[in-house]
């Protein structure tokens, strides 16, 4: 299935879709399929000042644990409770109920250098290749 | 065997049957085996409520046939295999003369002069070859190795003695545990026996490929979850069962790894590492394999750092998420003024001290039958 087209992504399998200057960030579908079963999430609180392509926090799958990046800069304003408690949002809906932050964007100009949908699929493609 | 694409990694007869079902293969121990199909998570509580299937045909099979086929046995292994009944199984471990494990097995009677023993997949040719080296030509007894003409599947659950009624009526009473049976069934030998490596009740079955991958089949059909890899170690860390490889290799020996209660040494026969466990028992350990349980949030891996009271005294054997307690667990031997139940520790996680706990073993223990 294709990604979505309403958002960006980066090499590391985040999304982010903007509205306004809100920015609410998640991990693929393929991020999720190949972690596997998410147990644990670690995100930073509201009020956090974060950098594009930055660490954002970690998640913890039954096999391995992953960093999560940012793919925009600006100020951590939101974290999903839900998927706190209930890891398995993300492996579920990674795309809607499993979103992870939101950020008000210090600089909307900076999702141009991410990747489109089509790219995106393209990049995993590639990968799913090897 | 393996077929087309070039791969060093042998494939069990299953292997279509994993690709059908949608598992994700991954290399064990030089086979490629299904890691997990719909999710390790899923797997694992399919298990413990209800009944789950595993292709273990990676396993060691060998068959040991003779009027010396006992007491050669006996000599292999830690436990005094040669009174049990036929139609039993007992846990045993083969030792090397120095103590050290060099494999925990499974050892089945079939008849008076008839074993089967079950080895774990990575020590199979190694086990075998141990095996065939110290028969000695005198012996009447021969060492056969099952593996490649066979399957061995897991059906492991509370649910798993209702195929069994149904596929064998006879044997719908039920085996005792431990127990096993060969059934004939439309002309092919099958083997049964009540065991696992689950903590779930549940039974272990082996036979002929051809009729194993219909035996496969007929079990997805019915409804049972094909478990892969990845829920067979969650299960089995949850019931405190050792991995070899991990909680116990050729550098512990059986009684700091728990495992005294296989090791028969006052029955006078003599078996390889006997000298040696003699002494070791005489001498008492240091250290012993204890249950450590996460106090709060993350997962405690193989590997980690324990450390008491800022100080580092081990690293886990085991460890990886509890579905069953929503909470991460592991294994590791402690120094034995540390091992008692409530001992506070902790496991560095990537450079953050996790708090951990010792608790009773095992972490999680089937309930009663009603």
């Amino acid at each position: 299935m294709p990604s979505p087209t309403d958002r960006r992504y980066t090499k590391e399998h985040e999304w982010v879709r903007v509205e306004d200057d809100l920015g609410t960030i998640g991990i693929t579908d393929y991020a999720q399929d190949q972690l596997g079963d998410i147990v644990y999430l670690e995100l930073p609180s509201p009020g956090t000042q974060v950098k594009q392509l930055d660490k954002l926090g970690e998640i913890e799958s039954v096999k391995a644990v992953s960093d999560l990046y940012s793919p925009v800069s600006g100020e951590l304003v939101e974290v999903n409770q839900e998927v706190n408690d209930r890891p398995e949002l993300v492996n579920q809906s990674p795309y809607e109920e499993g979103w992870l932050v939101r950020v008000r964007l210090a600089d909307p100009a900076e999702v141009d250098k991410l990747l489109s949908a089509e790219q995106y699929d393209e990049l995993i493609a590639q990968a799913q290749e090897t | 065997m393996s077929s087309g694409q070039a791969s060093t990694l042998r494939r069990t007869a299953l292997y279509a049957q994993h690709l059908a079902l949608g598992g994700r293969m991954v290399p064990f121990v030089g086979w490629e085996m299904p890691v997990q199909y719909k999710g390790i998570v899923e797997e694992h509580h399919a298990v413990r409520q209800r009944v789950g299937l595993f292709d273990v045909s990676h396993m060691g099979r060998l068959e040991l046939t003779g009027p010396d086929a006992a007491s050669f046995l006996r000599g292999l292994v830690t436990y005094d295999i040669a009174p049990l009944e036929v139609g039993k199984g007992h846990y045993a471990l083969v030792c090397q003369e120095d103590g050290g494990i060099l494999d925990d097995v499974y050892v089945f009677r079939l008849a008076d002069e008839r074993f089967l023993m079950v080895a774990n997949s990575a020590n199979a040719d190694r086990i075998r070859d141990w095996a065939r080296q110290y028969l000695r030509p005198s012996l009447q007894a021969t060492v056969e190795d099952r593996q490649a003409e066979t399957v061995m599947l897991a059906l492991q659950g509370p649910d798993a003695h209702r195929y069994l009624a149904r596929l064998v009526p006879p044997l719908a009473k039920g085996l005792r545990p431990r127990g096993c049976a060969e059934v004939s069934l439309a002309g092919v030998t099958l083997f049964f026996s009540r065991t696992g490596y689950t903590g779930e009740d549940g039974i272990e079955i082996i036979l002929p490929s051809t009729a194993g991958i219909i035996l496969w089949k007929w079990f997805v059909e019915h409804g049972v979850q094909p478990c892969g890899l990845g829920a067979r170690d969650s299960l089995r860390l949850e019931a405190a069962l050792p991995l070899y490889g991990n909680d116990i290799d050729t550098t512990t020996n059986p009684f700091e790894a728990g495992l005294g209660w296989v090791v028969t040494l006052d029955d006078g026969a003599d078996f390889i590492g006997r000298e040696a466990l003699l002494r070791i028992r005489e001498a008492g350990v240091q250290r012993h394999l204890a249950c450590l349980k996460a106090q709060e949030r993350g997962v405690i891996r193989p590997g980690h750092a324990v450390l008491h009271s800022g100080r580092r005294v081990s690293e886990l054997t085991s460890g990886g998420f509890s579905p069953t307690l929503g909470v991460s667990i592991g294994m590791a031997y402690l120094p034995t003024e540390l091992v008692s139940v409530g001992t506070e520790l902790q496991v560095d996680v990537r450079g953050r001290p996790l708090r951990a706990q010792v608790v009773k073993r095992p972490f999680y223990k089937r309930p009663k039958a009603g």
